[in-house]
């Protein structure tokens, strides 16, 4: 009994010593990224982080999220140490309030040269001293042309009580609310509470026309002309095309979001200049472009549009709008969590159809 | 009767597999919709084998299942044979004691553990405590109230002289143990083993929160695929994993008919 008792504990000091031995040499970085957001290999497409190892000989942890509010989360929480996140424009600018990034050594990040001047300095990282744009995208309007035979321009298509039954809404406040103050002629990061209340009107105006307030079910329901017409992120457009030939996409003239997935270096990190050079690495504008044709999104580098394989995407007046579509473009700041409580309580009361008074 | 007893069993099948059939079937469609089946291939499965992030993901989750199975099934049954022996009022104590945390929330048993990990991390300054460690204590953790409830009936069962007759005729505590004991509480070890494993390989809710940076299992990354929608490879594993499995309990099952219709024939 005392020997099987003696092997146990050998092997458990065994097991714990592995552990904590592994290669002195090399640099291990643990990134921490949504999930199906980087290039795998899959379908011949470039292996972003394979590519990365090779080429540097840094290791790479590599593990996912499922939204900005999970990622925030586990940051939070503690316990695990990150080297590389990718949050969106509001989630960059709430981890700055909140002390929880590293400032960038732009030293190392040669390739921050090839960024367009357009997305430098954002609303969200004024000096820039905290974040690398990775991708970007819009929201627009997408539509069935089979059957949305008038031309589509304004977000008032979304309102036509023409195509009632055959409205999809977005499933979120943030931009059910933004769609309504474009409309309106507000600012969309406004924190006026009566706007949001003439928001909320305007939705409820919307709400017997509309079909389904969705998310990720809209791919079916469009690409199956269950629904006629719906707004949604224009990457999400390009993919449901390939299965829908009738589909389009249009940029409202009231003006539209925008918005920009970001990288960035959290406190805590233990691998600083590993984390810089992969951030350098994902800024090559061969990477990237490569990356963004794997991934569908946008690239805010235009000299990795060189590298796509399929020409016409690069080209893509949905994927890289012309610079007068652009200038409309407007994007979301953090906003109070006050204003963010508020905009929700009349957001349930639009999709439940309660009557609300204003405050 | 006779008849509406059949359709019933049919409908209770019918709604346990249907969800399980369209899945399979949606694995060998021949493009991404899942509406309508536009035709047979076998593409999606030979795409899966290019995805090393998935299979590695895959063989995590079943590192883990594997191990956490097995050390909680050893601690379980040294649990319920201790258990056994004692006096009544404190085994009821401890039986309760070991039930709890089986009926708690998952959320809650999660949380729980994530905020004992940090805690104990900072204390023993550990940056980097979520990992492989952190997810495998947790999941020992949630399988063992399983395998002692298994173990305990066999062991209750047993007829109790039938040790105290091989410690007369010599054998020591161990060797009566081993010689005696384990190959009657066999069938609950077994099924508790089974169980233990097959809760551990499908956990989602209590890994959440004590996953780390190094160390992560596949339902995890799964969940995370919110950008775009799931991509066929995905139904392409899970039918691998359903197959699996379900030829695993089938042949296990099989073995033990056979053998308790051998048994009668004995007798």
């Amino acid at each position: 009994m005392k020997k099987v008792f003696a092997v146990l504990l050998m092997t458990v000091i065994v097991l714990t010593a592995c552990a904590a031995c592994s290669d002195p040499g090399t640099v291990t970085i643990n990134v921490y990224n949504w999930g199906q957001y980087i290039g795998v290999g899959e379908e011949g497409t470039i292996d972003v982080i394979k590519e990365f190892e090779e080429k540097t000989g840094i290791r790479v942890n590599y593990t996912t999220y499922d939204s900005n509010e999970s990622m925030y989360s586990k940051l939070e929480i503690g316990g695990s140490s990150y080297d590389v996140i990718f949050p969106s424009d509001y989630m960059v600018e709430r981890l700055i309030e909140n002390d929880m990034l590293e400032e960038i050594n732009f030293d190392n990040i040669p390739n921050f040269q090839y960024v367009d001047d357009e997305f430098k300095n954002p609303a969200y990282d004024p000096t820039n001293a905290y974040s690398v744009p990775y991708t970007f995208g819009y929201v627009g309007i997408i539509y069935n042309t089979k059957y949305v035979t008038k031309p589509v321009d304004s977000w008032n298509a979304l309102w036509d009580p023409d195509y009632s039954g055959k409205i999809l809404m977005f499933d979120n406040p943030r931009d059910a609310f933004g769609i309504a103050q474009f409309l309106l002629g507000q600012d969309i990061n406004t924190e006026d509470k009566s706007d949001y209340y003439a928001c909320y009107q305007k939705l409820s105006e919307q709400k017997p026309l509309v079909q389904e307030y969705v998310m990720d079910q809209i791919f079916q329901q469009m690409e199956n002309e269950e629904a006629w017409i719906a707004p949604y992120y224009a990457g999400d457009f390009l993919t449901m095309q390939e299965t829908n030939e009738n589909l389009a996409f249009a940029f409202p003239k009231e003006g539209y979001n925008y918005f920009v997935d970001a990288i960035c270096i959290p406190k805590g990190c233990k691998n600083k200049e590993a984390a810089e050079a992969f951030i350098n690495f994902i800024c090559d504008p061969e990477i990237s472009g490569k990356n963004c044709e794997a991934i569908g999104y946008s690239t805010p580098i235009s000299a990795a549009k060189e590298y796509y394989e399929d020409t016409e995407l690069a080209s893509n007046p949905v994927a890289y709008p012309s610079k007068e579509v652009f200038e409309r473009a407007d994007m979301f700041t953090n906003l109070k969590d006050e204003t963010l409580q508020y905009a929700n309580e009349l957001w349930l009361a639009v999709k439940s159809g309660t009557k609300v008074e204003e405050e | 009767m006779k008849k509406f007893n059949k359709i019933f069993t049919v409908l209770v099948y019918i709604f346990l597999y249907a969800p399980i059939l369209v899945l399979i079937v949606f694995s060998f469609n021949s493009t991404k919709s899942t509406i309508d089946f536009t035709g047979f291939t076998l593409k999606w499965y030979r795409e899966l084998f290019t995805r090393p992030d998935l299979l590695k993901l895959l063989m995590n989750t079943l590192i883990i299942a594997v191990i956490a199975s097995v050390v909680s099934t050893v601690l379980g049954t040294m649990a319920a044979v201790g258990i056994s022996s004692m006096k009544r009022r404190s085994r009821s104590m401890v039986l309760t004691a070991t039930n709890i945390p089986m009926t708690n929330p998952d959320i809650v048993t999660g949380v729980s553990l994530a905020l004992l990990f940090v805690f104990a991390g900072t204390f023993l300054r550990i940056n980097d405590v979520f990992g492989f460690w952190t997810l495998l204590i947790a999941h020992i953790t949630f399988c063992l109230p399983y395998v002692i409830l298994s173990v305990l009936p066999k062991i209750k069962q047993m007829d109790k002289n039938l040790t105290d007759a091989a410690l007369d005729l010599g054998c020591t505590p161990t060797q009566s143990f081993f010689k005696i004991m384990l190959p009657e509480i066999l069938p609950g070890i077994i099924s508790g083993a089974t169980m233990a494993f097959t809760l551990s390989l499908d956990d989602f809710v209590i890994s959440y929160f004590v996953y780390g940076a190094s160390f992560s299992t596949l339902p995890i990354e799964i969940y995370s695929y919110t950008k775009k929608p799931m991509p066929p490879t995905v139904f392409v594993l899970f039918t691998i994993m359903f197959t699996v499995i379900f030829l695993l309990l089938f042949f296990m099952n099989m073995a033990e008919y056979k053998k308790s219709k051998k048994k009668k024939i004995d007798l």
